[in-house]
């Protein structure tokens, strides 16, 4: 893998080893000495161009339980008029001699230009960019499924028949582009469910059904229910009149939450907003999956380094089982 | 005086074959075997003799934005395109909304000789939408000014538009409208639709276009004005200019060459070279274009030429600057989309991109037909060739061309402003012999 940039290009085949590959590190995670020698050496980069602690340390610890030297860059700015370009910080962290660039940047497509522009050789992870993708959440939502659903038996299992409903902003989500990208090409079937002003004008080419109504998609009694964190700020844009409207017709309350059938579980990305898109019932019951998608987290980054730094290329698949 | 040219074998307007003598500055012959002691014989064999063209729609940057383009250079670029004219956008620093600085453009475009800058006045003062520039003042300025527009902006308050489209008529002014509704558009970044949906880029919705045209033909016909829509981009605005001008609403219409060839799938790579507003559309969208451009519901070809320095593309698209250049590579770009494609002829390239431009800016001596007696604007254009289109092709001061890499066919050979060559069996003339 030469850099993680999307879902949406990322075959089965890719995916299904990189879920294969963190259950390995999975596993390593349970021993009492975590740290694996494997990326001794290498040097990766967290490049924040956006405040995201949880991302952050999760790829921080991935990255140092694999050995690799680990260094936070916390950019401000972006653009030529606030501060240093995108370019100029690249090119930096290039005669620093990164392997790995990891991004979060607030304008969708950064870690592409990133990738493509030639202004840096190290390999590119997306983590988070603007309102397009955030492929290592959706990895470590379909390690969650899987993980949940076939326990110890989950590996070259891909999530065929499982049925996911996406609740909440999806016309801003980059978590739930990832995931309709990523849980279709497992052979999930994936059900949005937005207020009609929060999702994009034309879904119509996506491989989801779009519906508005959160009743009339819980009544079909879904594997999983992944929550989305609503922005308060949109409120003032008018795609939804007030906060109470919102949670009454699109929050998990209780009521929902105990209308699911027996082992749907509730996902949320975090950080959660409770009492607002996701209920207290709903985030601490046994459905609730929220600290496990933060342990699987670290164990899907460890994987999407590893198979990025460890000298295995596209080209040269295998043997390192 | 500019020097004697012989030019054999031309195909007027890619038909019949003549020759054509330009002397003192005008077209003193048209005939065949012709010929003039001590003149310059230029071998046009197979070439199509175009009117020089004219662009209604051109940024040149000057003054106040250098960096990204000069007078000097930007007319360099037109030469290069086959342009003879242009129309100087007022988006410069400061804003061209004084007779004061559409004199000083006019100056700058005659002292550089490359082709007749014709300074276009803004329509309020700064382009802020507020209140109307001295409009009289910029008319009856040397820059005579007749076109008047806010572009980069649109003229959203339409009590504001109204009294433009009505102040205009006492001159015969037209004014040229980017329609834009700011509200439907704030913070869009492309075209919204399938692909921004996958992208994540916020939209950019065509009847943020469509509505402003819709509301300011029905202001033209209430008020009785001339209405011209700048670099209009959908299939919606398409119908309502059709609509409009079925009704007898007096309204002119532009496209660019880009909105005829590209299409906004191009936006999957992120490369700002395709960031540029109104921004690339569908498919469907660039297929009706062609179709109005066509049936003459678009009444020409502008090229939006928006010059950038490499900073403000070599970045994240939502950082990018929109626009860009197209000098050019506009009659190539309108030779592939129109001509090979059947869709017009020669002689419509030449209503298009030289007469109907003219015509709509009321610029006297210019997009008139090759015939003795008119002024010596023309550009000779080897149809045949093909060639991928190459920074070497570029002759303005930015790079951010979005047909970089490119196949494109044709090449202009020949451009010759007022009886002087410009360009030159293919290149650049450098010292001008005015």
């Amino acid at each position: 893998m030469r850099h993680l940039l999307d879902t949406r290009t990322l075959d089965r085949e890719t995916a299904l080893r990189i879920l294969d590959v963190a259950e390995d590190m999975s596993d390593t995670q349970s021993r009492e000495v975590k740290k694996l020698p494997t990326l001794r050496g290498k040097t990766v980069v967290n490049l924040f161009f956006e405040d995201s602690t949880r991302t952050r340390i999760s790829f921080e610890a991935a990255a140092k339980r694999l050995s690799a030297d680990v260094i936070n860059f916390a950019a401000k700015g972006s653009s030529v008029s606030k501060g240093e370009s995108l370019k100029d910080t690249a090119q930096t962290l290039q005669a620093m001699g990164a392997d790995a660039v990891v991004i979060r940047h607030p304008a969708s497509g950064a870690p592409q230009t990133l990738a493509t522009s030639g202004w840096i050789s190290a390999g590119v992870v997306n983590a988070g960019d603007g309102t397009h993708e955030h492929p290592t959440q959706a990895l470590l939502d379909a390690f969650t499924i899987r993980k949940r659903r076939f326990g110890a038996d989950s590996r070259g299992r891909d999530l065929s028949g499982v049925r996911v409903v996406i609740v909440g902003d999806v016309l801003h989500s980059r978590v739930a582009r990832s995931n309709v990208w990523l849980l279709s090409t497992l052979g999930a079937d994936v059900t949005l469910v937005s207020p009609p002003t929060l999702v994009p004008q034309n879904v119509s080419l996506w491989p989801a059904k779009v519906v508005y109504d959160l009743d009339q998609a819980l009544a079909e009694g879904p594997d999983a229910v992944m929550m989305l964190r609503i922005q308060l700020e949109r409120m003032n844009a008018a795609y939804f009149p007030t906060e109470r409207e919102y949670s009454r017709r699109w929050g998990l309350d209780a009521r929902r939450v105990a209308s699911l059938p027996d082992g749907s579980i509730v996902m949320h990305p975090g950080p959660m907003n409770r009492g607002l898109e996701i209920s207290s019932e709903a985030a601490d019951s046994p459905r609730s999956t929220v600290l496990e998608q933060v342990t699987n987290g670290v164990s899907i980054r460890m994987a999407v380094l590893y198979l990025l730094l460890a000298g295995e290329r596209d080209d040269e698949r295998g043997g390192d089982q | 005086m500019s020097e004697t040219l012989v030019i054999t074998g031309a195909q007027l307007l890619g038909a019949e074959s003549a020759d054509i003598i330009v002397e003192n500055g005008v077209i003193a012959e048209i005939g065949s075997g012709l010929s003039r002691s001590g003149a310059r014989v230029i071998d046009a064999a197979g070439l199509v003799a175009l009117p020089g063209l004219v662009d209604l729609h051109t940024h040149l940057r000057e003054p106040g934005y250098e960096a990204s383009e000069t007078i000097l250079t930007g007319t360099r670029a037109a030469a290069a395109g086959g342009f003879t004219a242009v129309f100087a956008m007022p988006n410069t620093s400061p804003v061209a909304d004084t007779a004061g600085v559409v004199e000083q453009e006019l100056a700058l475009g005659e002292a550089a000789g490359y082709a007749t800058v014709q300074p276009i006045g803004a329509v309020t003062v700064g382009q802020k939408g507020e209140r109307l520039a001295e409009l009289g003042a910029m008319a009856t300025s040397r820059a005579q000014v007749r076109v008047f527009s806010d572009d980069g902006f649109c003229v959203f308050d339409p009590l504001i538009m109204r009294r433009a489209l009505e102040y205009v008529k006492s001159f015969d002014g037209v004014i040229a409208q980017h329609a834009q509704d700011p509200r439907l558009t704030e913070g869009a970044q492309m075209n919204e639709g399938t692909v921004s949906a996958e992208l994540g880029l916020a939209g950019w919705p065509a009847v943020a276009e469509e509505s402003i045209i819709a509301r300011d033909v029905l202001l033209a016909e209430h008020v009785g004005s001339r209405l011209h829509v700048c670099h209009l981009s959908t299939a919606g605005s398409v119908d309502i200019i059709r609509w409009a001008k079925k009704r007898g609403i007096s309204v002119t219409a532009e496209v660019t060459p880009h909105h005829l060839l590209l299409t906004d799938e191009l936006v999957r790579g992120y490369d700002a070279r395709y960031k540029v507003n109104p921004p690339l559309r569908r498919e469907e969208d660039v297929l009706a274009v062609r179709e109005g451009l066509a049936d003459g519901t678009i009444d020409i070809v502008a090229t939006d030429h928006a010059p950038h320095p490499s900073e403000h593309k070599a970045c994240e698209w939502q950082a990018a600057a929109n626009g860009m250049v197209g000098l050019e590579s506009a009659l190539r770009v309108v030779h592939q989309s129109m001509v090979a494609t059947g869709l017009i002829g020669w002689d419509d390239v030449a209503r298009v991109m030289s007469a109907a431009p003219a015509r709509i800016g009321r610029l006297a001596g210019h997009g008139t037909p090759l015939q003795v007696g008119a002024p010596a604007h023309l550009a000779l254009y080897d149809a045949s060739v093909a060639g991928v289109f190459t920074e070497a092709d570029l002759h303005g001061r930015s790079r951010n061309s979005p047909y970089l890499g490119r196949d494109l066919p044709g090449r202009v050979e020949y451009t010759v402003h007022g009886g002087v060559l410009t360009v030159n069996e293919g290149s650049l003339v450098e010292e001008l012999r005015a």
